[in-house]
């Protein structure tokens, strides 16, 4: 997107030269342009670099000057060899950036200012100089070949300048994108404070960046010395502030942060075409700085206010409701429902009250610890046989949501913004997936994984686990209800090959995973569709998926395992008439989306559900739940384990756990998935 | 803390005053001349002009910007100004469209930064070329425009003596008291301090903010004009190659060096008047001395670097009101 300005820009402008002037895209033409662009796009490269570590460059001018006086004096005047004579220039480039750099990064004067007084003073030194060697200078012949073929020779039809600039860009941009430096700049340059706080050495990357650009420019002030062999007063001066224009008119960021080398180039064409075309239709001395300053101030303004704009732009466009008309919710007040309300979880024990912090999912191991997933990237640990001393299992980081052991009894966590990740028995913490194949025609890279959700392992090992959705973050989940859209998908881990591949596709926010008693499906819920379906994974359906539970009373959230051959899905929250009547009005939320703050938008009731007990048929079985609200009202996982299921929930501040009449004593998760192991 | 660095804000004017002093003591002793009378109005009347630019950029340095347009203004509208009227414009009428020139770059200058809030270096370093190239493409084609006979009866402006005063030290002192009560007596004047002081808090306050940094610009293109025209009737011309000379960085020198703070808030008409006698004593002892104008130039890109590197040490910058991209 930050492209489009600037190649449209320079595709009309090439346009608009080539029709009004003659020969302009002559060969003779082109090329010249090509060896001024060759030293200019050296200098914009450069600034380029110091302006995405967040500072600004002015004395490039003075600095070009300089070295170009610097190289004549050293060649033509003190007869150096060249390759020393062109060492001790960028010497002299490497200093004047190291004086700049000290200043700015070290001592942390502003930027602005500092080069601008450096602009000055290296304009002083330069005047001086000129003064004592300026008739040397002219007076004294070079003899040299290889100087000669630096000014006017060409590579393969190229001008030499012109190939300079093509290796310097190559390796510039590999180093700006690739190597650790570039990122380190580029981070530096995106908030100083925070690439401080991830330990980057912020003044010495910031004083580099300075030192890149006095180098660059000397370097392109050799050339021009090769090319013209003489200085004048009103060498290099501007130069800055072409510099600056062509580095912003390319898209590179004012602060730092956002730039590249190609949006250098670009700008760089763009200038020179510019600066090349005015003087060939003949425009007085006024014009060219008039044109450079006005496409400064131009490109400036659309920096500005592209940077304010675009999240304003983007709220306003990405957020796309679509229309979702769920099925008739069954109704709760009546007995004979299998979801009528009832006061069953009033009288849970309370396990770890005040002591965790949201958790998520919870899972109980088969030494009977029970552990839990919580908003501190944690996997807390709760110790047999009561569960009162507590201890963090693991420090995992992200938001750690459904979890599942495999058949090694390691710990296999989703975890919310960062992917699929696994804590073995020793605590160690490894990656297993964080990213998987991206899909052909999505504008969004939806090969990262943005919120991993639940999973469940398969007893091949593979690991089904969910995306709820690849749209929005974790906190974002709210607007993702608001799109209900599918935006949700499953993904399954193969570790043997180490391949991620996505499995289903366009999910109502793809939320719990369970493999089925028999292994033959995988059992899955849309939190937004307010159902449960099964996808085959062998049989004559395989590769399938068909619904089981299509009409939920609620959002469904985790889904386990229970004794008997049946399972437990949580509901997170209840249906209600009015939401479920907005999903079927897309332009209602569409316009409410843009025009309401955040806070005042029809939220999805999250704050009362239960607990569903199925069959593998999808029949209910029983309901729980807690109708006065005091103990648990809102869940988002269960475990069955020794005739008790214990409760989570994501903004739960305790644990619950209750004990299950007519469930077998003797049944755990564990044993179920892998067998009794003791 | 902040007790400490106020005390060591005021005593940085108090070192350049007394640099000065000591300097002035040094050159009327060493340096034979220095002291006549003669040498002293022409000490002064040297540095007028660059007083006079100087309390226009104070004004927008003490609200937290900066002008680096003051320097085209400056040049452009008066050399337009001579320009109309040799091409026989009446006086009132040359005078009345350079200035609206002036007050127009001005005007642009604070839209662009206030509510566009483009960044105040960018926009005036943008706004410099653009005012260059566009008055010399469109209104004046030459680089040296000189004074037009019929603009003699104004001649008065740069050229004459009250009471054996020259006039551009007169106007530096009137511009400077102006200025001075503008600043530290009126309402506008107080609200420019507020918003160098904290944007923020100024606009939560009440503070009319954008329309006050428009003023700011408009104020230092007005001061800039006027003091063209004395450069202008002074010496019967006006080069307009001083926009691309180091003339910007001293007015930021003078401006610095006495004590205005660049991170905005802080000085006043008084500390451009110690810096600018500064450097007018400096200059003025270094042609007596016979140092080359290149190497005069040499040494005070050098003094400046030496103060903003002390203004930052003296006034750093308040990292929580500092914005991403304050560069």
């Amino acid at each position: 997107m930050d492209n489009v300005i600037p190649v449209a820009l320079l595709v009309a402008l090439t346009v608009y030269l080539i029709w009004t002037i003659p020969n302009f895209a002559s060969l003779g033409n082109l090329s010249d342009t090509s060896r001024q662009l060759g030293e200019f796009g050296l200098v914009v490269i450069g600034m380029t670099i110091v302006m995405l570590g967040g500072g600004i460059d002015l004395s490039v001018g003075s600095s070009f000057a300089l070295a170009n006086l610097t190289a004549l004096a050293l060649i033509n005047v003190a007869k150096w060899p060249l390759e020393a004579a062109i060492a001790a220039t960028v010497g002299v480039g490497a200093l004047v950036g190291l004086v700049n750099g000290f200043l700015i990064g070290f001592l942390r004067l502003r930027a602005f200012l500092t080069t601008l007084v450096m602009m000055t003073l290296l304009r002083a030194i330069f005047e001086l100089l000129l003064r004592h060697y300026s008739v040397r200078i002219a007076s004294s012949d070079v003899d040299s070949d290889a100087w000669n073929f630096i000014g006017s020779g060409s590579i393969l039809g190229a001008p030499v300048s012109f190939v300079v600039l093509v290796v310097v860009a190559t390796v510039a941009h590999v180093v700006l994108s690739r190597l650790r430096i570039g990122w380190r700049i580029t981070a530096v340059g995106g908030s100083r404070r925070a690439a401080y706080n991830a330990g980057i050495p912020v003044r010495a990357t910031v004083c580099l960046t300075y030192v890149i650009s006095g180098v660059l420019t000397s370097f392109a002030g050799t050339l021009y010395a090769a090319r013209l062999s003489g200085a004048g007063p009103d060498t290099g001066l501007g130069l800055e502030l072409s510099a600056v224009t062509a580095a912003l008119l390319g898209g590179n960021s004012i602060g730092g942060g956002r730039g590249s080398v190609g949006k250098a180039l670009m700008g760089a064409i763009i200038v020179s075409l510019l600066t090349n075309g005015l003087v060939r239709l003949g425009l007085e001395s006024g014009a060219s700085s008039m044109v450079v300053g006005f496409v400064l101030l131009l490109a400036i303004a659309i920096d500005v206010r592209w940077g304010k704009w675009r999240h304003k732009l983007r709220a306003r466009v990405y957020v796309s409701p679509t229309y979702l008309a769920l099925p008739p919710a069954p109704r709760l007040d009546e007995v004979s429902s299998p979801f009528a309300i009832n006061d069953r979880l009033r009288d849970v024990d309370i396990i770890g009250l005040g002591e965790v912090d949201g958790p998520e999912d919870v899972i109980l191991d088969e030494d009977d610890n029970l552990y839990c997933s919580v908003r501190q990237g944690e996997i807390i640990r709760f110790l047999a046989p009561d569960h009162t001393r507590r201890e963090v299992y693991a420090h995992v980081g992200g938001r750690p949501l459904g979890m599942a052991f495999d058949r090694d009894g390691g710990l296999v966590v989703c975890i919310a913004g960062m992917g699929l990740y696994r804590v073995d028995k020793d605590r160690t913490v490894h990656k297993m997936t964080a990213e998987t194949n991206r899909s052909a025609f999505s504008i969004i890279d939806d090969s990262r994984m943005r919120l991993a959700d639940d999973l469940d392992i398969a007893p091949d090992g593979k690991v089904y686990f969910s995306e709820a959705t690849i749209r929005y973050g974790f906190e974002e989940w709210v607007v993702d209800a608001l799109e209900g859209r599918g935006n949700g998908r499953i993904l399954r881990y193969d570790p043997a090959a180490g391949a991620t591949r996505t499995v289903v596709r366009n999910l109502l926010f793809a939320n719990g995973m369970c493999m089925a008693h028999d292994c033959k499906s995988l059992l899955f819920a849309e939190t937004w569709g307010c159902r449960v379906s099964r996808y085959w994974l062998e049989g004559p359906k395989a590769g399938t998926t068909e619904v089981v539970i299509p009409d939920l009373p609620g959002y469904p959230d985790n889904i386990n395992r229970g004794s008997n051959g049946a399972y437990w899905v949580a509901l997170a929250g209840t249906r209600t008439p009015s939401y479920d009547l907005a999903m079927t009005m897309p332009a209602f939320r569409r316009r409410m989306a843009r025009r309401v703050a955040g806070d005042e938008w029809l939220f999805p009731n999250v704050n009362v559900g239960c607990v569903v007990h199925f069959d593998g048929k999808g029949r209910v079985l029983e309901t729980l739940w807690d109708s006065a609200g005091e103990n648990h009202p809102a869940i988002t996982s269960m475990r069955e384990h020794r005739g008790y299921l214990y409760l989570g929930g994501v903004t739960n501040n305790r644990i619950g756990r209750i004990k299950i009449d007519g469930a077998d004593p003797h049944w755990t998760g564990p044993s179920s998935y892998w067998g009794d192991r003791r | 803390m902040l007790g400490r660095i106020r005390s060591l804000a005021v005593s940085q004017e108090k070192i350049v005053l007394l640099i000065a002093v000591v300097l002035f003591v040094g050159f009327s002793v060493f340096l034979k001349g220095f002291l006549s009378s003669g040498n002293l109005v022409t000490l002064v009347r040297g540095v007028a002009i660059l007083g006079i630019l100087g309390v226009g950029m104070a004004i927008v340095v003490i609200g937290r910007g900066i002008d680096l347009t003051i320097v085209a203004i400056y040049a452009m509208s008066a050399a337009w100004t001579l320009q109309l009227a040799s091409l026989g414009v009446s006086i009132p009428a040359a005078l009345a469209l350079g200035f609206l020139l002036a007050l127009a770059a001005g005007v642009i200058n604070g839209v662009l930064i206030a509510y566009l809030e483009i960044p105040a270096l960018f926009c005036t370093l943008g706004m410099a070329s653009l005012v260059y190239g566009f008055v010399h493409y469109a209104l004046v084609p030459l680089q040296v425009v000189y004074l037009p006979a019929s603009l003699n009866a104004i001649s008065w402006i740069g050229g004459g003596f009250v009471f054996g005063a020259p006039t551009p030290i007169l106007f530096f002192a009137l511009i400077s008291f102006l200025g001075f009560v503008f600043l530290r007596f009126t309402k506008p004047g107080r609200f420019i301090y507020a918003i160098g002081d904290n944007v923020l808090a100024a606009r939560i306050s009440g503070a009319p903010v954008r329309p006050i940094i428009v003023l700011q610009y408009g104020l230092s293109a007005s001061i800039a004009y006027l003091a063209g025209m004395i450069t202008a009737t002074a010496v019967s011309s006006m080069n307009t190659n001083v926009t691309n000379s180091s003339l910007v960085a001293d007015v930021i020198l003078v401006v610095v060096l006495g004590g205005v703070g660049l991170s905005g808030g802080r000085g006043g008409v008084r500390n451009v008047i110690v810096g600018t006698l500064l450097i007018g004593i400096l200059l003025n002892g270094m042609t007596i001395m016979n140092i080359e104008y290149t190497l005069q130039n040499v040494i005070r890109s050098l003094i400046l670097l030496a103060a903003i590197v002390i203004d930052s040490i003296v006034n750093p910058r308040d990292e929580q009101t500092a914005q991403q991209g304050d560069i």
